[in-house]
């Protein structure tokens, strides 16, 4: 959806009002009082004790005096801190329940060149985990399809669009903030080895082959973008012959949608800047294990990485122990604009520990809470409406009893796209309906 | 200068603190587990043992003095449930495979031993894998990195072994084309196959009982066949063996503490446990610890129903509980791991850290020996930067037996040592200079391990 769409979207949803809490509240109003405001704003230091107003979804107001409007609900949040809500920059929310049982999961489709597919067409809105994620303060998160972690070598190719949503709404369709943010691509993998489903077993080749095929592969993808170029301009031309698949490649080539590109190792990630630069797409680096090896050439390009989980065993056996620990560090000190994703599903709550870990190994404490909040924003053209705090952006924020990335820190209230949700999911449930059972007579 | 540098490396890598010499960690909040918290207390190591705990410690003279000011010491972290160190440990094509065992294949090389070191585990319970209802025998290892497959070993852990409940051990993934299915392929298979296995235990242990009668009596008869997959049944029958018990559903974990109380045994440890929750009250009236991780979910059905706050509510109603790694990478933060169940129901700090250290300590039979910070323990210890339990916690060194086997600051000047011994050789190729590389004049060939071998 082009930026016009996403803000009428935001129109028609403050007119009728209908996420959750939001049914028949259309002209209601919130005031969070008494707070700690972090804006994350660059520069500005946080309220010490401020207030914000939230009205049709937006934040209307914020500073040290707010006056509250007759009929709004106020929030005491006196000695919690109020942050932007976090963004997952890249998950699987609502593409999958249940990892096990391929008739809940629909993040991978068949074939190699599938520009045309986007994740938003397959998001469950009733997902379990939508819930279980808000409830730790992810109010949206781009969702991306493709085999973002898997095993063996296999994979390489688009896998589609990735589609930003809120984490909040009866339908996708309410829940859109964006349902074509970028094109996820897989990063051909020069490897001489591959799992073998069929028999179970390793593969093995040569790296000749291996590096034949891996050329092979990047100039498939070369060509693929050639034709999108002329497809577009045969469009320009007056031609009515349509190709949805290139078609769907056209905001790329033109520059206005990035290249997600998912590659680990060192080679891969060469090879992907290369291409991009060559190709003159934009590209946001997805994964990037191997990224504090290629910090310059990162640098240079401008190129930005959303890093996979920290919380991960370095690539190799002789790696530094920390290796994956230090690598956020590493890149931010280098001048890489690092973000913060979980790629998962069931774990995107534990987004901002993944973020949080990194602090302990030189990232420092605001640029880590800036990875999961404004850089994101920026990385996806949604500055203008998300990432911070401020006077006319979308309400997406939370308001928890200290620090966010700190694990024993209670998010208190979330709000999305306006209103306040409700923390309860799954987990909370269970856990009442179990806790309340008698305990047994002996 | 190469020789300098090599026996800089050898000595960053092993260097351990001579048994002799007494050590005491002071400055810093000692976090004892279950004796309180000082701060600022002391730590005195004397022959790889805790020998004095307090505040005002005398330091004896010529004692090395760890300054631990600013810091934080606990007890080295136990993982109750661990693969690392082993390799080829899921001997699927019986349903009952307690004739094999891991301590058979401990791999010392693993550098998991390492890694998980610097996280400051410093014991890990080494289990078989899950596709058997009854599985193999488990082993218990300290992380003593350096130390051959037998040095790692645990002396005087007592025995134990893993089972299986559930989708595992009835394959319910299904198998590569080609490949029989193997009994059972349900739940109540599941049970039947442990059921029938104890049945036939019994027996053995009459035959044995007979056999010994007979013998007493002064009467020649034939021993009964030895029978290595009957025999550790029987420990488990006679008390002395420990059942660790994969499981998930709430009705496999009950049927489970039902057989094992038709046959007069308890477990030890429910692992993994995921919806002990539901059945908490009759896993206390058991007696059964419970060993669980922290917050997955959702990876197949049988976790659909997980959550975080198992570790607590299970707390709550009387059970031991430990949170495991069950995982090489997050045995690497179980101090952030135990800090979820004061976040994910409401535990005190106290109760989370003795998830990872007496509790599992307790589970395994080794809280004579490890799990808290008490004179006469062995010295086992990890000292953090901040709390344990914070994100931001990291950990600056590890004590085994006394031994200083991690320490942060070595870590990071023997990568120094190694960069600039790299760059060094390096320069050496580009000059052109080919004598160093044709054969026979190698120096001795040399491990990155082999300087920290004991």
């Amino acid at each position: 959806m082009t930026r016009v769409g996403r803000n009428a979207f935001g129109i028609a949803l403050a007119l009728t009002g209908a996420s959750g809490f939001a049914a028949a509240q259309e002209e209601e109003s919130w005031v969070i009082r008494n707070a700690r405001i972090h804006t994350l704003v660059e520069g500005a230091a946080p309220i010490e004790s401020g207030s914000i107003l939230i009205r049709d979804g937006r934040i209307v107001e914020i500073g040290d005096d707010v006056a509250a409007p007759a009929g709004a609900a106020v929030i005491d949040a006196a000695g919690m801190d109020v942050y932007p809500g976090m963004m997952d920059s890249v998950s699987q929310l609502g593409l999958t329940e249940i990892g096990a049982i391929s008739a809940t999961v629909d993040t991978v489709e068949l074939g190699e060149m599938n520009p045309h597919l986007r994740a938003a067409t397959a998001i469950h809105p009733s997902s379990e985990h939508l819930p279980v994620a808000r409830a730790n303060g992810i109010t949206h998160a781009v969702v991306a399809p493709g085999r973002l972690g898997g095993f063996g070598g296999g994979g390489a190719g688009i896998s589609g669009q990735a589609s930003i949503v809120h984490l909040d709404g009866w339908t996708v369709e309410e829940m859109d903030i964006d349902a074509s943010a970028g094109m996820v691509l897989t990063w051909p993998t020069l490897s001489t080895r591959s799992f073998n489903l069929a028999t179970f077993s390793m593969d093995r080749r040569s790296v000749r082959e291996a590096k034949e095929e891996y050329d092979r592969q990047v100039a498939e993808l070369g060509e693929v973008l050639d034709a999108a170029r002329r497809y577009a301009a045969a469009g320009e031309a007056g031609a009515r012959e349509r190709d949805i698949r290139l078609a769907a490649l056209g905001p790329v080539v033109g520059g206005e949608m990035p290249l997600l590109i998912l590659a680990q190792g060192e080679r891969e990630i060469r090879g992907a800047v290369e291409f991009t630069r060559e190709q003159g797409v934009r590209m946001i680096l997805l994964g990037g294990s191997e990224a504090w090896k290629v910090k310059e050439l990162l640098v240079e390009n401008g190129v930005p990485v959303i890093l996979g989980p920290t919380q991960r065993l370095p690539e190799e056996e002789d790696e530094a122990y920390d290796q994956p620990f230090t690598t956020p560090g590493e890149l931010h000190d280098a001048g890489v604009t690092v973000a913060f994703a979980t790629f998962g599903s069931s774990n995107s709550r534990l987004l901002p520990y993944e973020a949080g870990h990194a602090v302990g190994y030189g990232l420092p404490q605001e640029a880590a809470i800036r990875a999961i909040t404004a850089v994101p924003a920026q990385l996806f053209g949604l500055a203008e409406d998300f990432g911070t705090l401020e006077e006319g952006k979308v309400a997406n924020l939370i308001v928890v009893n200290g620090d966010p990335l700190e694990i024993r820190t209670q998010v208190e209230h979330v709000f999305v796209n306006g209103v306040p949700v409700s923390l309860d999911n799954r987990h909370q449930s269970l856990y009442e309906k179990y806790r309340a059972r008698p305990e047994r007579e002996h | 200068m190469r020789h300098t540098k090599l026996f800089l490396a050898a000595a960053l890598l092993g260097a351990p603190l001579a048994f002799s010499q007494d050590t005491v960690i002071r400055g810093g909040t000692v976090l004892t587990v279950t004796e309180g918290t000082l701060s600022p207390g002391e730590v005195l190591i004397r022959d790889g043992k805790i020998a004095e705990v307090g505040t005002g410690v005398t330091v004896p003279e010529g004692a090395e003095v760890v300054d631990a000011a600013g810091r934080f010491v606990m007890p080295g972290i136990i993982d109750a449930h661990s693969h690392i160190a082993a390799e080829s440990i899921n001997e699927g094509s019986v349903a009952v495979s307690s004739m094999t065992g891991t301590g058979d294949v401990v791999d010392p090389y693993d550098i998991n031993i390492y890694r998980e070191l610097a996280g400051g585990v410093t014991t890990s319970n080494i289990l078989h894998g899950s596709a058997n209802p009854i599985g193999g025998l488990n082993v218990i290892i300290k992380h003593r990195w350096g130390a051959d497959a037998a040095g790692l070993v645990l002396e005087g852990a007592p025995p134990g072994i893993k089972f299986a409940l559930g989708e595992n051990p009835k394959r319910s993934r299904g198998m590569p084309a080609g490949v029989e299915r193997r009994y059972p392929a349900t739940r109540m298979g599941v049970v039947d196959v442990i059921r029938q296995a104890f049945i036939e235990a019994e027996a053995y242990r009459q035959e044995i009982a007979d056999y010994d009668a007979a013998t007493a009596r002064g009467e020649r008869v034939l021993p009964p066949r030895r029978d290595m997959k009957l025999e550790p049944l029987v420990e488990i029958l006679e008390g002395t063996r420990l059942v660790h018990a994969h499981c998930y559903r709430q009705d496999e974990i009950l049927q489970l503490l039902r057989v094992a109380e038709e046959f007069g045994f308890r477990i030890a440890t429910l692992q993994h446990v995921l919806e002990g929750y539901k059945v908490a009250n009759e896993i206390a009236a058991h007696g059964a610890g419970a060993s669980t991780f922290s917050d997955w979910w959702a990876y197949k059905v049988e976790a659909y129903d997980a959550i975080p706050h198992n570790a607590a509510l299970m707390t709550e109603r009387g059970i031991l509980v430990s949170i495991n790694s069950d995982s090489a990478e997050e045995a690497r933060h179980l101090n952030q791991e135990a800090a979820k169940t004061v976040k994910w129901g409401g535990m005190s700090e106290e109760e989370a850290l003795k998830m990872i250290t007496i509790n599992p300590a307790i589970q395994l039979g080794i809280d004579d020996k490890v799990g808290s910070i008490e004179a006469g323990k062995d010295a086992d210890l990890a000292i953090f930067d901040r709390h344990p339990l914070s994100t931001y916690a990291v950990n600056q060194m590890t004590f085994v037996d006394g031994e200083m086997l991690f320490s942060r600051e070595r870590d990071l000047a023997m990568r120094e040592a190694m960069a600039s011994e790299r760059a060094e050789l390096e320069a050496k190729l580009a000059e052109g200079d080919d004598a160093g590389r044709g054969p026979g004049r190698r120096g001795p060939r040399r491990g990155p391990r082999e300087g920290v071998r004991r």
